[in-house]
């Protein structure tokens, strides 16, 4: 566990692109040292959220507040100590190996004269081992599969040895079983350091198992927000997702799990 | 790339470099053998005739070392920055801004020495890169690499017209004219070299200091502002850097093209692309390719000679196709 807790809220976040507001006075504080999760439909401005919390994007109104302090007036390398990305879709460099882009999350800490200490080194082995990479340190990073490359991506997001990490769908183009996999490995991280975890995800019955805490959010705005018990629920489905399905309980965790309903291959029910 | 092949190829270009060097002090009008430049070089007796010769060809043979590498730095940036494998200052535009510059300042404003040029060129260099950026961001999308290239490619080409529409009329002064068109570094001085060291020495040293920058640059602007990099503060002073390279080398030897786009390609292709091996690597192999191209273009030319940037140009058009064919395949 980490000795110091470092807090993240948007406070009566507004904010959005040339003019255009895609969120409004969004005001949450991100639990600490726990796996929270944003969901909604596409367009509701959850990346754009996660944007802010990142400090990608500049709010036009309110703030990001990070230990109290406003995250606009600290050192961006400094904000790089405490908080990691893992951006949608970064980009790999021609003919990188694992080692050297893990490596690369060393950045925040490394300054003229003062680079590849013996702490950098430790924090990348560390970090590939906690993803299960230091077999393939020596491989291309361009050559690996999708769900190989992303544990490489969360791996330079450990080397940055931060209490916070935000991820916008790290789970996005990979196998179901890559998918799994990648959540376990989160949690593992959040569990073992503490690790507080920031993420969006598509996957519904994916976040209800892995999330500690869910915020759902739409056109903007956010409607709900509690433990997955607490958010999913059928009508909160309805106002989030305008989906009619049914909630059960999932037999293996006794998370909730939804059962979207659709228009065809339902069973007639004789009564009614 | 293991460490042993890295060394293999360090020594390569030591010995490239030595050679092209040789070649261009011993290949001229008058040929001279490898024996007798050494002994120029090195001898006391400086006062001969061949000593002489080789004495002349040094300035000529130090521009093009200083300014291929500078050219191939230049390029090696340029697509970092755009994150654009066919960035390079000829593509986008730069050179032929600085060219045109130069070319509208001697026509109109008779500009005559180093210092002018090579602050009109610089000048010229950054109308045109801002005006390449700027029309490749228009749009729907924002900035893509293939609307910079497009973009790049159409501004250059409608400069270089430009430049034959200025020169043209003006048959008295194209003979000197003639080289800001193809680009050639026959004309060195030491005068000229004093002025432009400096400027590219202190474009060096920034980009040196900007290589980590650069690299979490490479991994896409989000990540990159993830691990607290300013990425508009790296990008605007590398860009700064890139521009000025070329923009003075232009200056001084006309627009010499393809430089910048092969060199990092091959550089690339060998250690991957991590700037720590980019740039001094492409400095080196920026100044083994022009010196090269420059020793052909007086072999082949010969009893005249070619200027340099026709030699690279036929250098560098079949790599260029190469480069697209490959990034398509992917």
């Amino acid at each position: 566990m980490n000795m110091n807790t470092h807090r993240l809220k948007a406070d009566h976040l507004t904010a959005g692109y040339d003019k255009k507001m895609i969120i409004n006075d969004i005001h949450i504080q991100i639990p600490d040292h726990k796996i929270s999760i944003i969901i909604g439909a596409n367009a509701c401005g959850k990346s754009t959220l996660l944007k802010s919390f990142a400090r990608l994007l500049k709010p036009e109104y309110g703030d990001i507040v990070l230990d109290g302090k406003k995250i606009s007036t600290l050192s961006t390398k400094q904000v790089a100590r405490t908080i990691g990305l893992l951006p949608q879709s970064p980009v790999v460099p021609e003919g990188i190996k694992v080692f050297d882009l893990v490596s690369r999350g060393r950045y925040p800490y490394q300054s003229f004269g003062k680079s590849n200490t013996k702490e950098d080194f430790i924090a990348v082995e560390k970090a590939m081992d906690v993803m299960g990479i230091t077999k393939i340190a020596n491989e291309n990073t361009d050559e690996l599969s999708g769900g190989q490359r992303q544990r490489v991506w969360i791996a330079m997001a450990l080397a940055q040895q931060t209490d916070i990490l935000i991820l916008d769908e790290p789970t996005t183009f990979l196998d179901i079983t890559y998918q799994v996999e990648i959540l376990d490995l989160l949690t593992d991280l959040n569990k073992k350091m503490g690790t507080t975890i920031l993420m969006v995800l598509h996957d519904i019955n994916l976040t209800a198992r892995y999330a500690d805490y869910l915020f759902a959010m739409k056109d903007g705005k956010l409607v709900a927000s509690g433990t997955p018990h607490e958010v999913i629920t059928e009508n909160t489905m309805k106002e989030v997702f305008a989906l009619s399905c049914e909630v059960i309980t999932d037999p293996l965790t006794g998370s909730p799990l939804i059962l979207p309903k659709g228009r065809h291959h339902l069973f007639t029910k004789s009564h009614g | 790339m293991n460490r042993e092949k890295q060394i293999k190829i360090f020594i390569l270009c030591i010995f490239a470099m030595i050679l092209v060097v040789m070649a261009s002090l011993s290949f001229g009008a008058r040929k001279i053998g490898f024996t007798d430049v050494i002994t120029a070089l090195v001898g006391t007796e400086t006062d001969t005739l061949v000593s002489r010769i080789v004495q002349e060809r040094i300035p000529r043979t130090i521009f093009s070392i200083v300014a291929g590498s500078a050219l191939a730095v230049s390029g090696a940036i340029m697509q970092t920055i755009t994150r654009n494998p066919i960035s390079d200052p000829s593509i986008l535009g730069v050179n032929t801004g600085a060219s045109l510059a130069v070319v509208a300042g001697i026509a109109w404003f008779q500009i005559n020495t180093y210092t002018q040029y090579i602050f009109v060129a610089v000048i010229g260099a950054f109308a045109a890169a801002i005006f390449v950026y700027g029309i490749a961001s228009l749009g729907y999308g924002g900035i893509t690499p293939v609307k910079l290239a497009l973009s790049g490619a159409a501004t250059s080409a409608a400069l270089s017209s430009m430049v034959s529409a200025v020169m043209l009329p003006r048959t008295e002064v194209m003979n000197a004219f003639r080289f800001w068109q193809v680009g050639s570094v026959s004309g060195a001085e030491w005068k000229g070299m004093l002025l432009l060291l400096p400027i590219v020495l202190i474009a060096f040293l920034i980009v040196v200091c900007m290589i980590p920058s650069l690299n979490m640059i490479s991994l896409g602007d989000e990540t990159a502002k993830g691990l607290g990099v300013n990425v508009n503060f790296v990008r605007g002073v590398a860009a700064f850097a890139g521009v000025i390279l070329c923009g003075s080398v232009t200056a001084l030897a006309g627009p010499i093209g393809f430089v910048g786009l092969m060199i990092p390609h091959i550089v690339r292709m060998l250690f991957g692309s991590d700037m720590k091996y980019m740039i001094p690597f492409s400095a080196v192999g920026g100044a083994i390719l022009l010196t090269g191209s420059d020793v052909i273009g007086r072999m082949i030319g010969s009893p005249g000679e070619l200027e340099v940037g026709v030699v690279t140009a036929l250098i560098g058009a079949p790599v260029l196709i190469a480069i697209v064919r490959k990034s398509k395949g992917k």
